[in-house]
């Protein structure tokens, strides 16, 4: 290290130069954490209020008061675009991969660490207009996170103005922000790899996370342009999305799910590489069929460009089109029928320790399962006429995106806490605060489906005025008690994190006695990552080899007695 | 259980649908109770004990080994491809080239309101003679009902959970929907696309007459009042 300013462990002395403006990818991937929660605050509080109103609905909100069919659709609108832009993608990429990527290739921080600032930066800046957003006149975007026009188009319809606009300047420096760092992802794990980490050694978490990023990369730009061409139908008097002036309203639905579509993976890539970490550590045996994952992986990456008008078969798009994009999206289950089947093959003659990184990954599995069949009866154009824009499609893709954030992310929260803090969690308290959730979670959306087979369709303030649907109302309740119990649930988590941050029982290099890189370096580790580079001689999931001392095997082990080449 | 849930079917399409939807569930449940009951097995019976301390060496990288992964999801596939053509041959009945219409409806929506124009006695729109009520779409039983649908403002989406029938109604475009009623009585209709602060009351009503009824209403509804226009 050459600074002069820089302390015996590497770091910069000062504050701001340390914490708030670094470039450390690891104080990055923090920042993008922290962000991550504060969002996830206001996104986990909308459901609250959400729920609260389709439970009993016009009633007062306990802590809030009662909200009316404009303030319930903007808090769905912001509910989904938080949850996705700002708390999934900022935890399960930005945290994640920042802080995993360099550990684990063996580098020692990201290939550019000022753009990796800089993107961090661009999605402060993204969540602070849109935070703004909550308080201009005429209150915040209320058209649904996907923003269909023409109701986003013109204000006269939702009485929404500076609201819209504030809501696609955050989306569109969203997208900025990640362009910037998948570009990192991407140049970080390929040119980076230590001497030996080559391909097929990768860890899956950044398999991944660069299958991610690149599926990102290429398919935001469409939505780039839908936005610009929303804002300037806004602002700038052009029609792009209005039929009377010659515009198309399919055009965005195009774009939007072009990009969204292909976005559901970018967000579940991640949180099943997690799971994929954490499942081999915690069996003691190799994941099954690395390479099939691999290739399944890609494969799934694919394919997820040539799905979008699934999203579409009612919306008055030419109907022949709607068989082939059944049968693209119905074969996605392929790939992830390979995952996910090789998962539970891992387990097979494991010996299984059921602590609560491995609880919160199978649980992420098992609910994933769910929302992966329940996908099918969406693909299927003609069952999807009687499903689309109902609650099945709510609870299904809860079923998908909660597994991955929520099981995932929490996983490898429980699973890295160590290495990022130097300190262990509360075992108890973690257990508790999975088995809560896991059985909250499906308490919230199974009804949900119910309500879906119901005929119920979503984003509707309250359903009293149906006769039809009035029978689902109970489900409604159940789903609200369970809603409630499930953010309840989180506060072991938020005891926990913050007791053993500073009391927790001192975590060694690799308290998991896992394989991959990071392991060998100091928790928390120091800065630059390692002390010399790392040299790989082997694949990250070789557990219980036979013959070997030890049931694990460092991959930068140089023979099978478990010796490290460097550091030990 | 499952099927309490759904509303009755009263159109003839709706059968096609249903049963796209229950050949999905046997399958898929198949192969979701087989995944789910694999997991929590594995994850209990090697579960490591103090008897059971050691994990077997296995990378699943060997033709044999991987097609323990590989038959299981090439099945899956096999399944995709008849649900493929099971709804096909459903989306076909309901979406493809629609039959000549026995009734013709012009559905125009608007925030938060449908419209329902009927054809002039000598079956022209676009007359004096045309008779439109809100939020009521009358047809007979057992005859072919033809929608022409349209939007005034932004994107609705008419739903009727009976008649297992969903359509987008998108401005600037006239989009055809056609059903057959099988059952008399007074269904209800939703949107199901959000379309702003009266999405939620968007409602409306299909009413299902039997044939004398229809004539009735016809002749005191539609030539009644297209006379008086």
């Amino acid at each position: 290290m050459n600074t002069v300013n820089a302390t015996h462990d590497g770091h910069p002395t000062g504050f701001l130069r340390r914490y708030v403006f670094s470039i450390d990818h690891k104080v990055i991937a923090k920042q993008y954490m922290t962000l991550s929660a504060l969002m996830a605050i206001i996104g986990g509080g909308s459901s609250y209020l959400i729920r609260w109103q389709l439970a009993w609905p016009e009633s007062s909100i306990p802590g809030w008061g009662p909200i009316g069919p404009d303030n319930y659709n903007a808090l769905i609108t912001l509910h989904g675009t938080i949850m996705v832009f700002f708390v999934a993608m900022p935890f399960l990429l930005g945290a994640f991969g920042n802080y995993l990527i360099p550990l684990m290739v063996g580098a020692d921080d990201m290939a550019f660490p000022r753009l990796n600032a800089m993107s961090f930066w661009t999605l402060f800046l993204a969540s602070t207009v849109l935070v703004i957003s909550f308080f201009v006149p005429g209150g915040p975007a209320a058209a649904g996170w996907t923003s269909y026009v023409p109701l986003a188009d013109k204000p006269v319809y939702t009485g929404v103005d500076w609201g819209q606009n504030l809501w696609i300047l955050a989306v569109a420096l969203e997208f900025a922000s990640f362009l910037m760092g998948g570009v990192n992802f991407l140049v970080t794990g390929l040119n980076l790899r230590t001497r030996g980490m080559t391909l097929m050694r990768l860890p899956m978490l950044v398999w991944m996370e660069m299958t991610a990023a690149v599926v990102f990369l290429l398919s935001v730009g469409p939505l780039v342009a839908g936005a610009i061409m929303l804002l300037l139908d806004r602002v700038a008097g052009t029609s792009f999305f209005q039929p009377e002036r010659g515009g198309d309203p399919l055009l965005w639905e195009h774009l939007f799910w072009f990009f969204g579509h292909p976005e559901v993976y970018v967000v579940a890539l991640p949180g099943f590489g997690i799971m994929l970490e954490v499942i081999p550590v915690f069996t003691r045996k190799p994941l099954f069929g690395y390479a099939m994952i691999v290739y399944s992986t890609i494969a799934a990456g694919l394919l997820s460009f040539i799905v979008w008008a699934h999203h579409m078969f009612v919306s008055g798009m030419d109907p022949r089109l709607a068989s082939p994009f059944s049968i693209t999206t119905i074969m996605i289950s392929v790939p992830f029928a390979i995952i996910t089947f090789a998962m539970i093959a891992s387990l097979w003659r494991g010996a299984i320790n059921l602590a609560s990184p491995m609880l919160f990954a199978l649980g992420g599995l098992a609910t994933f399962l769910i929302g992966g069949v329940t996908g099918i009866f969406l693909g299927s154009a003609a069952s999807d006429i009687y499903m689309h824009g109902t609650y099945f499609v709510v609870a299904h893709f809860h079923y998908t995106l909660f597994p991955v954030l929520f099981f995932g992310g929490f996983a490898g929260i429980y699973f890295w806490f160590p290495k990022m803090f130097g300190r262990m969690m509360n075992e108890a308290l973690a257990k508790v605060h999975f088995w809560i959730s896991f059985l909250a979670f499906n308490g919230v959306f199974i009804p949900l489906f119910l309500v879906g087979l119901g005929g119920s369709p979503r984003r509707i303030y309250e359903l009293s005025s149906y006769e039809i649907f009035k029978p689902l109302q109970p489900l409604h309740v159940v789903a609200t008690v369970s809603a409630i119990a499930l953010l309840v649930g989180q506060l072991p988590f938020i005891v926990n994190f913050f007791y053993s941050m500073v009391r927790g029982e001192k975590a060694e290099k690799n308290p998991w006695h896992a394989n991959t890189l990071e392991w060998t370096v100091d928790s928390p580790p120091t800065h630059p990552n390692f002390p010399t580079p790392p040299r790989v001689y082997r694949d990250p999931y070789e557990y219980s080899v036979p013959g070997a001392a030890a049931d694990w095997i460092a991959q930068d082990a140089i023979d099978e007695r478990g010796i490290q080449a460097a550091g030990v | 259980m499952i099927a309490s849930y759904f509303p009755q079917n009263i159109s003839t399409f709706g059968g096609d649908i249903d049963h796209v939807f229950w050949l999905i569930l046997y399958i898929v449940g198949f192969f979701f109770v087989a995944a789910e009951a694999l997991l929590v097995y594995f994850a209990v019976r090697y579960r490591r004990t103090d008897a059971h301390a050691k994990a077997t060496y296995n990378r699943g990288d060997t033709t044999r080994q991987a097609a323990w992964v590989l038959v299981p999801a090439l099945v899956v596939l096999c399944f995709d491809l008849g649900i493929d053509a099971a709804g096909h041959r459903a989306w076909e009945a309901v979406k493809g080239p629609p039959p000549p219409g026995d009734v013709e409806v012009k559905v125009t929506a608007k925030q938060f309101n449908w419209n329902f124009t009927y054809p002039d006695p000598a079956g022209k729109f676009d007359t004096d003679k045309n008779v439109t009520l809100e939020n009521e779409l009358h047809v007979p039983v057992g005859k072919k009902v033809r929608l022409t649908l349209s939007s005034e403002d932004v994107i609705h989406s008419f739903w009727a959970p009976n008649l297992r029938l969903k359509q987008d109604v998108v401005p600037g475009r006239k989009i055809i929907a056609w059903f057959e009623a099988t059952r008399p009585g007074r269904y209800e209709i939703a949107c199901s696309e959000l379309c702003g602060f009266g999405h939620y009351s968007m409602r409306g009503e299909v009413i299902v007459h039997d044939p004398d009824d229809y004539a009735k209403w016809k002749a005191e509804t539609l030539e009644n009042r297209s006379a008086s226009n």
